[in-house]
């Protein structure tokens, strides 16, 4: 079942008018402590009727990847150090939902970071660390962590973000070090590589033991393959499986325009979500999905047209969006706070496009698909909007916020992290 | 393949050429029919460059010449685009380049040489960046550009 965002205009009008119906027969729980006051503005947020939002913290540093503990603290993996300190713990000592103690670990910038059976773990763009937590989820020694994974290879997709199982095993992105494996990468007209070297040690995702030191990329399975790179990603209860979100090749006009308009080129490839089993291959570089002819497409760097379909032994996407909206979070909702309906579905936060000109920029928010049985069992729609500040975005720099990492609180709030100025956003459902 | 000049875009710099003059003008009055002769020929140079801006540099540089974080490097205000060493922006372009580090922020994307660029197309366009946006400095010129060529072949 592939549920498509067809034209992003004809959703947003979808929606928007869904916003006036929202939340009618839903009930009044009002599951979020008393003191937790949504901000006058919803935090510049556009959310669904009954949704409000605050900000948790603001300037914090490119915040990439959050998690949330039991306890309501927020760990915050930053890009960059700041201060020295590569993860940022926020700690709300009054109970009104603003962080007012923030402290700081870590010496290393880097993007991945979650918490499983105890421990909390963090990337840099070359190692996997974990640290011991005590019984209120606080990091027990903030200078000593266990370095789990080292020596990995970084390039142009360095993020290596986590998610861990239910039997001890960690995930771990390793983005390919190319766009479309090119002899020369980007190049005009430039071949792929037959067969694709990046494949043996990148774009992929790979399995270590979650609690082995020092483990090499040797010591890890290579678990799923043929992901250019993967930033979003979780760990599905209800499927016991992993999902990923693919950020697609670009310049399909730009190194092909005899096979690609510019405007094909802004819609294509989809950006791709993938149920991983292990063993699973999602085509890159050999072939990308398009969502219009709604087929995986021959990429012309091995003889495509655009047209010639490819990869019959690869996978097809769970879900399929338009192109280059970056998607940077995945998080399947489980909490109680929110109307039924988002029980189980995913929530994914588009960071947002930088190659669609000629077109307008799109992404820039944060998308729910409703799942039922752990497939999709509705059309995608946008959740959080306004992140940008703009009503549209023409290049990427103009965007105010750029939402990043998602997750999920005790009460069931949803945490939206932004890379571009450091706010934390907090979404909470009240009802009407 | 050279359409789809995005409209604002080409307003913004229409708009500039236009006060581009008038604030020679006010600066040094006395100079303005000795200037006025290079200004009407570095117009022509700025077009030319756009032009090669918007067909081999936009998508990755973006139209405000912001880069993209993470991604691909800023050209405007950045000290490599507009310092002394043109040496050095000539053989990014005829060479490409992989990933740089700036002000603290990792741009990690290739970007592809262009050596199938003329002389001119890298000294029009080159001389379009420096003199974009917020940036101003000297032009490069075609005899520039093939002299690096030169050394690096």
């Amino acid at each position: 079942m592939k549920k498509i965002i067809h034209c992003l205009s004809v959703t947003l009008a979808i929606i928007s008018l869904s916003y006036l119906t929202a939340g009618a027969s839903d009930s009044l729980k009002v599951t979020t402590p008393a003191g937790i006051v949504a901000d006058a503005d919803n935090a510049g947020l556009k959310l669904p009727n009954g949704f409000s939002a605050l900000k948790v913290a603001e300037n914090v540093g490119k915040s990439r990847h959050i998690v949330v503990t039991a306890q309501g603290d927020i760990y915050v993996k930053l890009d960059r150090v700041v201060n020295g300190k590569g993860v940022l713990r926020l700690h709300d000592s009054k109970g009104n939902g603003k962080a007012d103690n923030i402290t700081g670990l870590g010496n290393y910038g880097g993007t991945g970071i979650t918490i499983k059976n105890g421990y909390l773990y963090a990337s840099s763009n070359t190692e996997v660390f974990r640290y011991k937590l005590n019984a209120k989820n606080e990091v027990i020694n903030l200078d000593a962590p266990e370095k789990i994974i080292t020596g990995l290879g970084t390039g142009q997709h360095p993020s290596k973000s986590i998610v861990l199982d239910n039997e001890n095993h960690i995930y771990v992105n390793q983005g390919a070090y190319s766009n479309s494996c090119q002899e020369q990468d980007r190049t005009l007209g430039s071949k792929g590589k037959m067969p694709c070297p990046v494949l043996n040690d990148a774009a992929g995702i790979w399995q270590y033991s979650a609690d082995k030191l020092n483990q090499t990329q040797a010591d890890g399975v290579r678990y799923g393959t043929g992901l250019r790179n993967v930033v979003g990603l979780d760990w599905n209860q209800q499927t016991n499986s992993l999902f990923v979100m693919q950020h697609g090749r670009d310049q399909l006009f730009q190194n092909w325009p005899e096979f690609f308009t510019e405007k094909q080129s802004a819609e294509l490839p989809s950006e791709c979500m993938y149920e991983i089993k292990k063993g699973a291959n999602a085509g890159w570089p050999y072939i990308f999905y398009d969502h219009i002819q709604h087929k995986k497409i021959l990429a012309p760097e091995y003889g495509g047209d655009g047209k010639k379909e490819g990869g019959k032994d690869a996978i097809d996407p769970v879900v399929a969006f338009p192109g280059h909206l970056a998607p940077d979070g995945l998080l399947f909702y489980t909490g109680s706070m929110f109307p039924a309906k988002y029980k189980n579905g995913a929530f994914i936060a588009f960071h947002g496009s930088w190659n669609r000109a000629p077109l307008p920029q799109e992404g820039y928010y944060v998308v729910f698909v409703p799942f039922k049985n752990g497939k999709p069992s509705g059309d995608s729609e946008v959740f959080a909007n306004g992140f940008s500040g703009l009503a549209q975005v023409n290049s990427p720099g103009e965007a105010k916020h750029r939402p990043c990492g998602l997750a999920q609180g005790p009460d069931g709030s949803l945490y939206v992290s932004d890379d571009a100025k450091g706010t934390i956003y907090r979404i909470i459902y009240k009802g009407k | 393949m050279k359409q789809l000049i995005p409209s604002l875009c080409l307003i913004l710099v229409l708009m500039s050429f236009q006060t581009q003059p008038k604030k020679q003008v006010l600066i040094k009055p006395k100079t303005a029919v000795v200037t006025a002769a290079p200004a009407a020929g570095m117009k022509a140079v700025l077009l030319r460059g756009k032009a090669v801006y918007l067909q081999q540099c936009l998508a990755c540089h973006q139209a405000d010449g912001g880069g993209v974080a993470h991604l691909n490097a800023p050209l405007n205000g950045a000290a490599a685009v507009v310092g002394k060493d043109k040496e050095k922006l000539i053989r990014i372009v005829l060479k490409g380049m992989k990933g740089v580090d700036i002000d603290d922020e990792s741009y990690n994307n290739t970007m592809a040489p262009h050596p199938e660029l003329t002389d001119q197309q890298i000294a029009d366009v080159l001389t379009y960046a420096r003199n974009s946006w917020t940036n101003k400095a000297s032009a490069v010129s075609a005899a520039e550009v093939k002299a690096v060529r030169a050394k690096i072949k």
